[in-house]
């Protein structure tokens, strides 16, 4: 974004504190456009008026183009399950906040048997891990052309898209392309890829049936003489693909030009550079390993330029050791980190508890949170959850900095009355807290039962523990 | 409806064009004969699809028809006939096909560019430090291990050359720890003579360092006499020829005794002490480091601030020279905290470069914490939800693999690590972002049409 401060975007607002656009005044929604939780189009008077009046029209123009991200934004696939990428303002996360996590596409190929084509497809589009209180869930599915055969692809390709996800097509050959476009261009795939050879082929295509595209060069001159040539035609939707060498010195030259293109997009304003970046960790199945040592080294190319500025992937691999850590990482990456993440102290009923049904106690750190009561719900445990304010800090961190403390609990018991609800006066406190179980009972005058370390846990602890044994 | 009885196709429009000298259009080829016909003003866009594709499956045809279409356009009136391309369909229900109305402008060639990669040079430099001393320096060592140096963040070679890549030390207990099973079934018999597993850690699995952590000091387990610790650290340096770090228990009482022992026995050796903290005597631990020739870690939890007031105190007030001061601002594990990691490490490491002489140390950091999450070694995931979590054996050390690696990009020099497998692939990525790995493959577009 080129505004740096909320007084320029201020100065182009109709200024009369309408409200309409959802804020008290048009010097906070400028804050928020500023922030990105709000978009100028919200601000409908201003909209109208450039209907009909060309100075707000050009006030609109420029609003629109000082705060459009300095990475470019682009769409792929439609409906509900359309995934963006780019659209970043920083290189480091603290800056501000990363905001697109990067799009993960998982492998299909068109001379793959039928069945296995679905069972991969069906996998990816159910794939889902609990996190931090919501599923992390896969992007889309890249379909290779490895026959060289139009109308197989173009079959594969529109079997693929009964899916629903967002779709990579690949293949170099345009006449393969064409097919699959033909078949499912509405859904708006990413067409990779068009190379120094076959640009002019993958431009028309691009114009004609309107989808996003990548351009791909390992030569960051003949990248950037891609990425140019196509905006002039009138391709807004281009993604860079600086070419992944998976192994020795063409590993570190792909580090070396994914960090030089998004660094000289950000901080050397080249906005032909300024646009999504491509990575390919299936590149991995190139080397000369076995396989295991194949897929860890897929994770690592995920790994890395997920910290390092890659905005898509096509990864090939689906078992759980390298979709987990790299899908953990996207999420921590792309955590915005100036949002507390914590949730508010009380009580919780778990599973509709009845009064005989335990009591435990966590704080409100949301990691925490959420892993103990999703841990709680599907193993079907019945109880209630205390949950302490430790100001969103977890068990052992909040024990340690003394935010966790006896006097708290003994709050918490009598502001949530757990006392009325319950016909027992056991509390089941995390092992991490067990140094305060003493102090808790002597406060509160209840049953301290020290649980285990980790919630999971908690199903097997309570066939020994409960009923408590008087 | 007016039924139009004139065909028309486009060799003969060409024709046409040509005689109304329109230059341009020479060298056009056109392969097979096109054949328009228009049954009305209206026309259904669906029938002039199919010419439009044909057309465009014409290779290096598109640009001159499109010139033609606008020709086409222009010239309607002057030829007298309705122009299917300049009317507008009066249907809503547009086909699929792309609209032909607009104009597709190729270029001929690509319009050159040029990239210049945006310049970063940084005022700041991390200090250089080393651990360990050889004969010639009075210990007894091997080798060195230097630390730190860098004037760019981390691999960033084309930046600044990198001086040290990042060193891996092996964990090594005092007594056995509890260990997940994936990484204790590595060191199953060598748990109980801490000699014999530095010996292991070296030997077999490649460890640069080796870090015995006095763990049974702690007055709650054995409470080993600080005196009969460090004749473990004995041990361990006649067991191995290269540099050591020495932990203790994390007891804030006990850990500056244990620690100024250790320094006493190491006398020379210039080992790390592990560590100082704010919560704790850190001068006592800073005065054995300088006493004996050490190095004192400077450990604090996840906070820029008290990292930087922890390095003044350090610098300041014990005056331990700069050369003798890493810094360990805690590591989470990977979906547990790696985000607060990464950003704090990330910070201290740009605040060094752009010149905070109080954060311009290495950074040490405690992968092994990586084992703490949940993903690494439960055998299934607790959640019903979920897809399955797959073999941990496979999960576990790539946990700790992703840890490691996400905090070498934050700028961490100086890696503890339990996991063999981990250890080896950490080390390829160093080498391999550090320019020394040559591995090569033959065509990196191959996996565009791999079958597997
Ligand atoms: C991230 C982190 C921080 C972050 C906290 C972020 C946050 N919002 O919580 C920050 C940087 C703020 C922080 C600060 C501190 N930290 Co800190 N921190 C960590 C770290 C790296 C990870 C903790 C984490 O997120 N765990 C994940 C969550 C989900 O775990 P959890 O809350 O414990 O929940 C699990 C269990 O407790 C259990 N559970 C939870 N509820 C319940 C309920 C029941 C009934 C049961 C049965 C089980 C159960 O199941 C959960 C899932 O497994 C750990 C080291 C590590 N373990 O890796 C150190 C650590 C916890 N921190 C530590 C310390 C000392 C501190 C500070 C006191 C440092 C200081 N001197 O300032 C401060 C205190 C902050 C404060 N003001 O209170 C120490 C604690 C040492 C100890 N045992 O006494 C640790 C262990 C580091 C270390 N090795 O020294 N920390
Ligand atoms: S809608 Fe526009 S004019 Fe009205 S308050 Fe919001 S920003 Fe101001």
């Amino acid at each position: 974004m080129k505004v740096k401060s909320p007084l320029e975007v201020y100065n182009l607002l109709p200024r009369t504190n309408c409200k309409e656009c959802g804020y008290d005044t048009c010097m906070s929604f400028a804050a928020h456009i500023l922030d990105r939780s709000a978009k100028v189009i919200q601000c409908k008077p201003l909209v109208e008026q450039s209907e009909k009046d060309p100075k707000a029209k050009s006030k609109l123009e420029k609003l629109l183009d000082i705060t459009a991200p300095e990475i470019a934004e682009i769409v792929i696939g439609s409906g509900d399950s359309a995934v963006k990428v780019g659209g970043e303002e920083v290189l480091h996360r603290h800056e501000l906040t990363f905001f697109n996590p990067t799009a993960f596409f998982y492998d299909v190929w068109d001379t793959l048997d039928e069945k296995k084509i679905e069972e991969r497809c069906e996998w990816v589009a159910k794939y889902r891990k609990f996190y931090v209180g919501k599923y992390l869930t896969l992007d889309g599915i890249a379909v290779r052309c490895t026959s060289n055969d139009p109308s197989k692809f173009g079959n594969v390709v529109k079997k693929v898209a009964s899916y629903g996800k967002p779709m990579v097509l690949v293949t170099l050959n345009p006449d393969c392309m064409k097919a699959a476009l033909e078949e499912v261009a509405d859904k708006k795939p990413l067409i990779y890829a068009a190379t120094e050879e076959n640009w002019r082929e993958f431009l028309r295509l691009a114009l004609e049936y309107k989808v996003p595209v990548v351009v791909r060069s390992s030569d960051l001159d003949k990248l950037k003489s891609l990425a140019v040539t196509f905006k002039q035609a009138g391709v807004k939707e281009i993604v860079l693909d600086p070419v992944t060498e998976p192994v020795g010195e063409g590993l570190k030259r792909t580090f070396e030009r994914v960090i030089q293109i998004r660094r000289t997009a950000i901080e050397g304003g080249d906005k032909d550079v300024a646009y999504p970046i491509m990575v390919t960790p299936i590149s991995a199945h190139l080397i000369n390993a076995d396989d295991v040592t194949k897929e860890y080294w897929e994770a690592v190319i995920g790994g890395m330029f997920v910290v390092k500025y890659a905005d898509i992937m096509i990864f090939h691999t689906l078992k759980q050791h390298v979709v987990m850590p790299t899908l953990t990482l996207r999420a921590n990456i792309y955590t915005d980190p100036r949002t507390p993440v914590q949730v508010e102290p009380g009580l919780r009923p778990i599973n509709d508890p009845k009064p005989e049904d335990p009591v435990f106690l966590t704080t409100n750190f949301a990691l925490t949170y959420y892993t103990v009561e999703s841990d709680l719900t599907s193993a079907k445990i019945r109880g209630w959850l205390l949950v302490l304010n430790t100001e969103g800090i977890c068990v052992e961190a909040s024990v340690a900095g003394g935010k966790f403390t006896a006097s708290g609990v003994k709050q918490l018991i009598e502001q949530t009355k757990i006392a009325e609800k319950v016909n027992h006066k056991y509390l089941v406190i995390p092992g991490l807290a067990a140094r305060l179980q003493g102090a808790i009972e002597d406060e509160t005058g209840w049953k301290v039962l020290v649980g285990p370390i980790d919630s999971g846990r908690i199903k097997g602890w309570l066939e020994k523990n409960w009923p408590p044994k008087k | 409806m007016i039924k139009l009885a004139k065909r028309f196709t486009l060799q003969e429009f060409l024709e046409t064009l040509k005689k109304y000298n329109v230059e341009e259009l020479e060298g056009v080829k056109i392969e097979g004969d096109l054949e328009i016909e228009f049954e009305g003003s209206s026309i259904d866009l669906s029938a002039v699809a199919p010419l439009y594709a044909i057309i465009s499956d014409l290779s290096n045809f598109l640009y001159h028809a499109n010139m033609a279409l606008s020709y086409m356009q222009r010239l309607s009136s002057v030829l007298g006939i309705p122009m299917p391309f300049a009317v507008q369909p009066a249907v809503s229900a547009a086909p699929p096909a792309p609209k032909v109305e607009e104009k597709l402008k190729l270029p001929e060639k690509l319009l050159e560019a040029k990239f210049t990669p945006y310049k970063v040079e940084y005022p700041g430099k991390v200090e250089e430090v080393v651990l360990g001393a050889t004969r010639a320096d009075g210990g007894t060592r091997d080798y060195t291990i230097k630390l730190g140096g860098e004037k760019s963040l981390a691999f960033y070679m084309f930046d600044s050359p990198q001086p040290n890549l990042p060193a891996i030390a092996i964990d090594v207990f005092d007594r056995p720890p509890a260990l997940a099973k994936a990484v204790k079934m590595h060191y199953e018999d060598v748990l109980t003579n801490p000699a014999e597993w530095a010996r292991k850690c070296v030997k077999k699995f490649g460890a640069d360092l080796v870090t015995i952590h006095l763990v049974s000091t702690d007055p709650l387990l054995e409470n080993t006499p600080a005196r009969e610790a460090a004749k473990v650290v004995e041990e361990v340096l006649q067991a191995v020829k290269c540099p050591i770090i020495v932990g203790g228990s994390g007891n804030k009482e006990k850990d500056p005794e244990v620690l100024e022992k250790a320094a006493e026995v190491a006398e020379g050796e210039r080992i790390l002490l592990a560590s100082a903290t704010l919560d704790m005597d850190w001068e006592r631990i800073a005065n054995a480091a300088k006493k004996y020739g050490h190095v004192v870690l400077s450990w604090t939890q996840m906070d820029i601030n008290n990292q930087k007031t922890l390095n003044r105190y350090l610098l300041k007030r014990a005056n331990m020279p700069r050369n003798s001061i890493v810094m360990d601002p805690t590591t989470a594990a990977l979906g547990y905290g790696l985000d607060y990691a990464f950003t704090n490490m990330e910070r201290i490491r740009l605040s060094a470069l752009k010149g905070d002489e109080d954060l311009n140390f290495p950074i040490s950091s405690g992968t092994t914490n990586a084992w703490g999450a949940r993903e690494s070694w439960m055998s299934e995931s607790p959640l019903e939800g979920d897809t399955p979590w797959g073999p941990r054996e496979l999960r576990g050390p790539i946990w700790e693999i992703i840890t490691g690696l996400t905090l070498s990009l934050a700028g961490v020099d100086l890696f503890m690590m339990m996991h063999p497998t981990a250890v080896a692939t950490l080390k390829e990525i160093f080498n391999t972002l550090g320019g020394k790995n040559t591995a090569k493959i033959d065509d990196p577009n191959a996996w565009l049409k791999m079958e597997v």
